[in-house]
């Protein structure tokens, strides 16, 4: 006897296997536009497959419980991936030495300019003030932001979702203000890259340039640190709530 | 040596691991894949030189880096309400904060760079 469909749903929706492919798919119809583009900026895969990703499931009506069981063999290489960052940096070590002061003035304006601005404009705008806490620390990179909205009083998993997608507005139109503004070394785009959108933004300044990975993956690293001291300290100074 | 992508991959989630340790050890304000990422830095600086293997898994994974955070993001399903509620104030932070902090970090790094140059120029 042959199963019928909804058996055959039944052992799919409750196996990794299939929510794991379809991650996969949706990310190679994303690289397939992005590259179909001419790898402009502006068509980001990881924007096309979460947006494929959660329309599908939306309509079949699964969690994202469900769907991160298949999902997190995927997520789980972030790990390792970040450590492999130690590479391009090595190779570049001496460009990035010779930069070490402004490295450090950069990092400190860029840093403070990130949770000021985020912070300000949500409370302008009337946010919630869980909400403001949840969207402060978003250019760090996610687990130290969802550690430091914890701390404030935001919500870590909102804040997930902030961080992601502040790194794909980082990655879509950094580059292109950063010509428009006159800043074309590669080294400076990339680390303002990371500094602004962690991950995503050296995914992004990978492909401009080992120079640009280098130093995005330098900013991502000190940026979460600065982060993490610096943004308790300004919500409370700004005194919001 | 036979099975290096095995001994590559081990190597990296070792790191990984000791970071892991370290930072919850220590109550260290770092995600431990950050801090491996410092003692893979730091073993290739005593070693100086990347192994072959080393390069290409490596290579492997950061060619798409981008892909490892398509599942978080589909995270956002979770906050629909939340960000429907919100969407003006958190969509304009996000990406106003974006620019901004794009330009100031670009803009200080430029100018900072050319100082400290003069200044070893002058030093010559």
């Amino acid at each position: 006897m042959i199963a019928t469909p909804s058996e055959i749903w039944v052992y799919l929706a409750a196996s990794p296997l299939l929510h794991l492919t379809m991650t996969l798919t949706a990310y190679l119809i994303g690289d397939y536009f992005f590259r179909k583009s001419g790898q402009k900026a502006i068509v980001n895969p990881v924007l096309i497959a979460i947006v494929m990703l959660v329309v599908i499931l939306r309509v079949t009506n699964t969690s994202y419980e469900t769907y991160f069981e298949g999902a997190q063999f995927v997520h789980f290489l972030l790990g390792p991936a970040t450590v492999a960052l130690a590479v391009p940096l090595y190779r570049q070590f001496e460009r990035v030495r010779h930069s070490a002061p402004a490295i450090l003035i950069s990092l400190l304006a860029g840093s403070v300019t990130a949770v000021l601005s985020a912070t300000l404009i949500a409370w302008l705008l009337g946010a919630p003030q869980e909400v403001i806490a949840s969207i402060a620390p978003k250019s760090a990179t996610t687990p130290i932001a969802m550690g430091v909205s914890e701390q404030i009083g935001g919500l870590p998993s909102l804040t997930a979702v902030l961080v992601i997608l502040t790194g794909i507005v980082g990655a879509m139109a950094g580059t292109a203000i950063l010509e428009r503004v006159g800043v074309r070394d590669a080294g400076v785009q990339g680390f303002a890259l990371g500094l602004t959108s962690h991950g995503i933004g050296t995914a992004r300044a990978l492909q401009v340039s080992e120079v640009a990975g280098a130093f995005s993956a330098l900013a991502m690293g000190l940026n979460g640190l600065a982060t993490s001291l610096l943004a308790p300290l300004l919500v409370h100074l700004l005194g919001l709530w | 040596m036979h099975n290096r992508i095995v001994l590559t991959f081990t190597i990296l989630l070792a790191c990984q691991l000791v970071g892991e340790v370290v930072t919850r050890l220590l109550r260290l304000p770092v995600p431990g894949p950050v801090l491996g990422m410092v003692i893979l830095f730091c073993v290739l600086l005593v070693r100086r030189q990347v192994p072959d293997d080393l390069s290409v898994v490596t290579g492997g994974l950061l060619q798409n880096l981008s892909l490892l955070f398509v599942p978080a993001g589909v995270g956002v399903m979770l906050h629909a309400q939340l960000l429907a509620e919100n969407w003006m104030a958190l969509s304009a932070a996000l990406l106003l904060s974006a620019v901004i902090t794009i330009v100031v970090t670009g803009v200080v790094m430029t100018w900072s760079l050319r100082l400290t140059s003069e200044k070893k120029a002058d030093a010559v």
